[in-house]
């Protein structure tokens, strides 16, 4: 069953025509790739599937629930979580603190509750506290937990960041590139941990650029140029499909 | 209770220097840390707006007024012409107003000061609710405007309505008897008694507001100050939480209003100015922006100096020049040039810093 279905997918800025009625489906449980030369409207498509966009035209459905045009914290409440490219770090928080705001969703404490510090909040904070030095724990950066999340390096701040998505249990993870500015072994450990993710059940959407990376854990490819998909396929397929040889290696 | 541990010597300042007051023969200073308490509260509501939520007021000294005001002429104007209405008698029939005899022998109905100051509160709130629901969607500077013209509206509207007394505030405001044994009064037979209170006050506050940012609710607002596109995917309701937080805070500075307008017997029109509200962001901002203590610090400090007139007719230029020299010097407020301390929380609280693909 799909859990998302993306149909005639369509935004404009101005003249530009970056998402072109885009139309596929990921299926739960499996890792979907999204590539594309530089501006072919890949980080467009996540910010229209996560609600960070509204969508000119067309149907985004997630969990069998139309959701374009809704706010991204309402998507977030349906069970999607994402990352950014440009890392985006709560700053002036820990890196657990990070992790912490992840839970939100699965807390009950309000502002009344809160200020008091009632007893009733106490098992929450306590069982968010453990998730996600948890989390931390097994993306190995437990050590970093108490350290200010912007201070970490980048592969640190990465990790964070995905820990931060893990901490939400979402249903479907939305990673844009999630390989970016990092060297061939890191790369090589984050593929693993993307299909640890996948694993846990957790369904896979990613964008990236880095081809041994796709091709190595994608269970499926969607090919964007300039706003249009021009294929959909196996990983094996892709790697021969002669439009797509065309789009990356020219004539 | 690790977070209220540092309450402990705090407290033990506040007895320490009425214990030195006595003795020395200078109670006369506990009249001004009085007033600065009050006032502190004020501060620390507007520092987790502030340096928590991110979002700047420049009209915190209007929820000041409306709380001070409206309690002001609830427990000093007479009913007495409007006896025979319904609302009147309704009220009368619950106990919320309270007869009496005025200066000259004359026939007084005021409503009660606790029926006063809830309402007032409950008031400032709704206000607030009212001017957050659109102004809230502001950023930066424009956040800023919008604050300054609602801080104006309310100090052109006491100044212009008789009930609020015009140029010359209201004054003969009764005591207000929070329960039996504890007045907030001015007078001086009750001075150390009150003394205490407004510290009990303020601590109480302060205590509250951290547990509140050590809370989920503190997370998701740093969060927001953080990242407003990152807590948006995280499921935070930002445009709900922003809306909270600026209730609270104008709660916050409504009950330091009410309490403040008994305890000196009555408010004017200055307390409702713009200065006002420009030397409260000035010393939230000396405190550090996210820094409930240093803010609190500073709340006291600065008031209790400004009322004990130091900085003289300069006043206002004082808080003007610290607003300067804080900004270009100590960003990170003054406490930071001691501790080193470097948060890059403390930017301008309301630029968005999100770079967009």
């Amino acid at each position: 069953m799909a859990i998302l279905a993306v149909e005639n997918l369509h935004r404009r800025f101005g003249g530009l025509h970056a998402v072109n009625d885009v139309s596929f489906q990921v299926a739960a449980g499996q890792i979907k790739a999204v590539i594309g030369p530089n501006g072919a409207g890949k980080t467009t498509l996540f910010n229209l599937v996560s609600g960070a966009l509204t969508p000119s035209s067309g149907v985004v459905r997630f969990q069998g629930k139309d959701i374009q045009g809704r706010r991204p914290f309402e998507i977030a409440a349906l069970g999607m979580a994402r990352t950014y490219q440009n890392i985006k770090m709560f700053a002036g928080m820990t890196a657990l603190e990070n992790v912490m705001v992840g839970c939100h969703l699965r807390g009950k404490a309000g502002f009344l509750s809160s200020m008091l510090h009632a007893p009733w909040t106490w098992n929450e904070e306590r069982e968010v506290l453990g998730k996600s030095m948890e989390l931390l724990e097994l993306l190995e950066i437990g050590e970093s937990a108490h350290v200010l999340a912007t201070s970490l390096a980048f592969g640190q701040q990465r990790a964070v960041e995905l820990a931060r998505a893990l901490a939400m249990q979402p249903s479907l993870l939305l990673l844009d590139e999630p390989a970016a500015g990092l060297n061939i072994y890191e790369t090589a450990e984050v593929g693993r941990l993307i299909t640890k993710i996948r694993d846990m059940g957790i369904t896979v959407l990613l964008v990236e650029h880095d081809m041994s990376l796709v091709m190595d854990i994608s269970d499926e490819i969607v090919v964007l140029c300039f706003g249009e998909k021009i294929a959909e396929d196996l990983p094996a397929a892709i790697q021969n499909n002669p439009e797509v040889i065309k789009i990356y290696l020219g004539e | 209770m690790k977070r209220i541990l540092p309450i402990l010597p705090l407290l033990a300042v506040v007895v320490l220097v009425q214990l030195v007051t006595a003795w020395t023969g200078t109670q006369y200073y506990l009249t001004q840390m009085t007033m600065a308490a009050y006032y502190s509260l004020l501060i620390i509501g507007l520092c987790v707006l502030m340096g928590y939520a991110g979002q700047i007021s420049l009209g915190h000294a209007g929820f000041f007024a409306i709380g001070g005001y409206l309690s002001a002429a609830l427990t000093t104007r007479s009913l007495v012409p409007f006896k025979e209405a319904a609302l009147v008698r309704l009220l009368d029939n619950c106990g919320m107003l309270h007869a009496g005899k005025d200066l000259y022998g004359g026939e007084l109905l005021v409503v009660t000061p606790w029926a006063a100051a809830v309402f007032a509160v409950l008031v400032a709130a709704l206000i607030a609710v009212a001017i957050g629901i659109p102004v809230l969607k502001l950023k930066g500077h424009y956040l800023a405007m919008a604050t300054l013209g609602f801080g104006i509206i309310i100090y052109r509207l006491v100044l212009a309505t008789p009930w609020f007394g015009e140029a010359d505030g209201i004054s003969g405001v009764p005591p207000f008897q929070l329960f039996s044994g504890v007045t907030v009064s001015g007078e001086t037979s009750v001075r150390i008694l009150n003394y205490y209170l407004a510290w009990g006050v303020l601590l109480c506050g302060l205590v509250l507001l951290i547990n509140l940012m050590q809370s989920r609710i503190g997370r998701a607002l740093r969060a927001i100050h953080g990242s407003e596109e990152a807590a948006d995917a995280m499921g935070v309701n930002i445009a709900r939480f922003k809306l909270q937080t600026f209730v609270l805070s104008a709660v916050f500075a409504a009950i330091a209003g009410v309490l403040l307008t008994h305890y000196n017997g009555g408010i004017g029109p200055s307390e409702a100015g713009v200065m006002k509200s420009v030397r409260y962001v000035a010393i939230v901002a000396v405190g550090g922006m996210a820094h409930l203590w240093g803010a609190m610090f500073m709340g006291v400090l600065l008031n209790f100096l400004s009322l004990r007139g130091v900085f003289g007719s300069y006043d206002d230029a004082v808080f003007g020049l610290i607003l300067i020299v804080i900004m270009l010097f100590a960003p990170d407020g003054i406490l930071s040039l001691i501790t080193g301390r470097k948060k890059q929380a403390v930017t301008v609280p309301t630029v968005q810093q999100d770079r967009e693909v």
